[in-house]
């Protein structure tokens, strides 16, 4: 069982966490096109190798930003959302 | 030289002490230009240069495998064929599949030991056997042979299912697809690569693209670690590594990659003959022919480029397994491994042109890309030889994620996706 991080709760099992999609993809503004719509909703980087994904510590419901490896699945580190993840 | 497989080469062959076999595809060098390039030796892209040597005359081709040719997914799948899909263009296309799977053997002069056993999936509530008329409904009108199981017709099928009073996952009933089954995985890559090369296509493997060659904003070949070779039409049917080369031609695919695990038992005597899927659990199983049980589950939820499984996926597969046949709690697992496979937002692939002209994709297949190598290979070959969709391929171009008319199968599976 891996351990992942949660910045509120410590380390905890990797079954208590839900992924919730790539960092940085933001919500554009209203009136797009249909292309970059479909953009946001559906096409991902998907990297192999170092990635910053959205995660869900799900006991206790806090999302959260975490920097993690694709390959070998080494956790590099964890952090509360902060204003990029926002678009500020 | 024996280049023909029969029951009369076997026996000239076995007088002749085995010394006249030729090697079952030629390994030349790669040559500086073809008509086209395929770029992935798994099943599907084996099946591209096959039936654009056969169906379109097409045979100055080159496939370009970066490691060894079925050692990706088409060599770690659990081999289930089956066509019972909901919506009326996967059945076109998967219907293709498993038509193109009944005459393969003959076709390719190959044995990929199609076993037509029958595909039970289980409904284990009311709602659940609902839900399975309606799908039967749909599979039926879609030309599918398929039929709505009661509770004695499993009993009759699969006698050692767990049907005790207190079974967490009481048996209503199920579908059942007589003619799905398993086939040979690695013969169905190795009978397309033989039949392929006779043609005339170069499979080269170990030969891995670095990059795209585009020009005026067209691919026209590839950069590979055996150098550049050109091409004006260029096909790639890469699963588990779509968005990485997609990376690399400019654009991006509604892809995520996770590893699927599988696992196989200990070798038993027969005791399973036929494919038992039970969607509650997201556990199948089925018995190859060494007598090994392969039992398959559902994703790891962790996006991933690792081929190994994590641990609490296999731990609740295996729980889902002894639920379903306590008999097996016996059972020594032999081996685990896991594939990175496409996932897509709908479950259902994505074939046509890319958003780089010249470039045509086959991938997206997700969990069920086995059973749809025929047709993943016709349809590759089809745009590759025409630059135009194949009717059954149009509803599955990239365009339907702009669109909106995506073909949600997420269900039809029959586990988690």
């Amino acid at each position: 069982m891996q351990l992942f991080p949660c910045p509120f709760c410590g380390p905890r099992e990797e079954s208590e966490f839900q992924y919730g999609g790539e960092a940085g993809n933001l919500r554009p503004d209203r009136d797009v096109t249909a292309e970059r719509w479909a953009d946001y909703l559906h096409m991902r980087d998907n990297p192999k190798g170092p990635t910053r994904e959205i995660w869900v510590h799900m006991t206790c419901g806090e999302f959260f930003a975490m920097s993690r490896d694709s390959v070998n699945h080494k956790v590099s580190g964890s952090s509360v959302l902060g204003d990029v993840e926002h678009g500020r | 030289m024996t280049r023909h497989y029969s029951a009369l080469s076997l026996f000239k062959e076995g007088i002749a002490g085995q010394t006249g076999w030729v090697k079952a595809w030629r390994s030349p060098d790669p040559k500086p230009r073809y008509d086209a390039i395929i770029i992935g030796g798994g099943g599907h892209g084996l099946a591209t240069a096959y039936y654009l040597a056969k169906n379109h005359g097409v045979t100055n081709v080159a496939l370009l495998e970066k490691g060894w040719i079925g050692g990706g997914n088409t060599g770690r799948n659990t081999t289930v064929v089956r066509s019972n899909y909901f919506y009326p263009e996967s059945a076109a296309i998967y219907g293709l599949a498993h038509s193109l799977y009944k005459t393969l053997s003959k076709d390719l002069n190959y044995n990929v030991m199609l076993s037509q056993r029958g595909i039970l999936t289980l409904a284990h509530s009311e709602a659940a056997m609902e839900t399975a008329a309606r799908s039967v409904n749909a599979i039926q009108v879609n030309g599918i042979d398929c039929e709505l199981f009661s509770l004695e017709d499993v009993r009759r099928v699969v006698p050692i299912y767990n049907f005790s009073p207190d079974a967490r996952y009481p048996v209503y009933g199920g579908t059942w697809q007589p003619s799905g089954g398993t086939a040979r995985h690695d013969a169905v890559a190795w009978g397309y690569a033989r039949a392929a090369s006779r043609l005339g296509v170069d499979i080269i493997q170990n030969c891995e693209i670095t990059d795209f060659i585009i020009e005026n904003g067209r691919c026209r070949g590839v950069v590979t670690s055996r150098g550049a070779i050109r091409a004006e039409r260029t096909g790639m049917a890469v699963a588990g590594h779509s968005s990485v080369l997609a990376a690399k031609a400019g654009f991006r695919l509604p892809v995520n990659s996770y590893a699927l695990q599988a696992c196989v038992s200990e070798p038993v005597k027969p005791i399973v003959d036929t494919v038992v899927i039970s969607p509650d659990t997201s556990v199948y199983v089925s018995q190859s022919d060494k007598g090994e049980l392969v039992i398959g589950g559902a994703l790891d939820r962790i996006p991933s480029y690792g081929q190994r499984g994590n641990l609490p996926v296999l731990e609740g597969v295996i729980a889902g397994m002894l639920e379903m046949f306590p008999i097996f709690g016996q059972l020594k697992m032999m081996r685990q491994w896991a594939g990175i496979v496409d996932v897509v937002p709908d479950s259902s692939p994505i074939i046509g042109e890319s958003p780089l002209p010249g470039l045509f994709l086959n991938c997206g297949w997700g969990t069920g890309g086995f059973k749809a190598i025929p047709a993943g290979g016709t349809l590759l070959a089809h745009l590759l030889a025409t630059g135009q969709h194949h009717d059954v391929s149009r509803p599955f171009d990239l365009d339907r994620f702009a669109s909106g008319r995506l073909i949600d199968e997420a269900a039809g599976s029959g586990i988690a996706h």
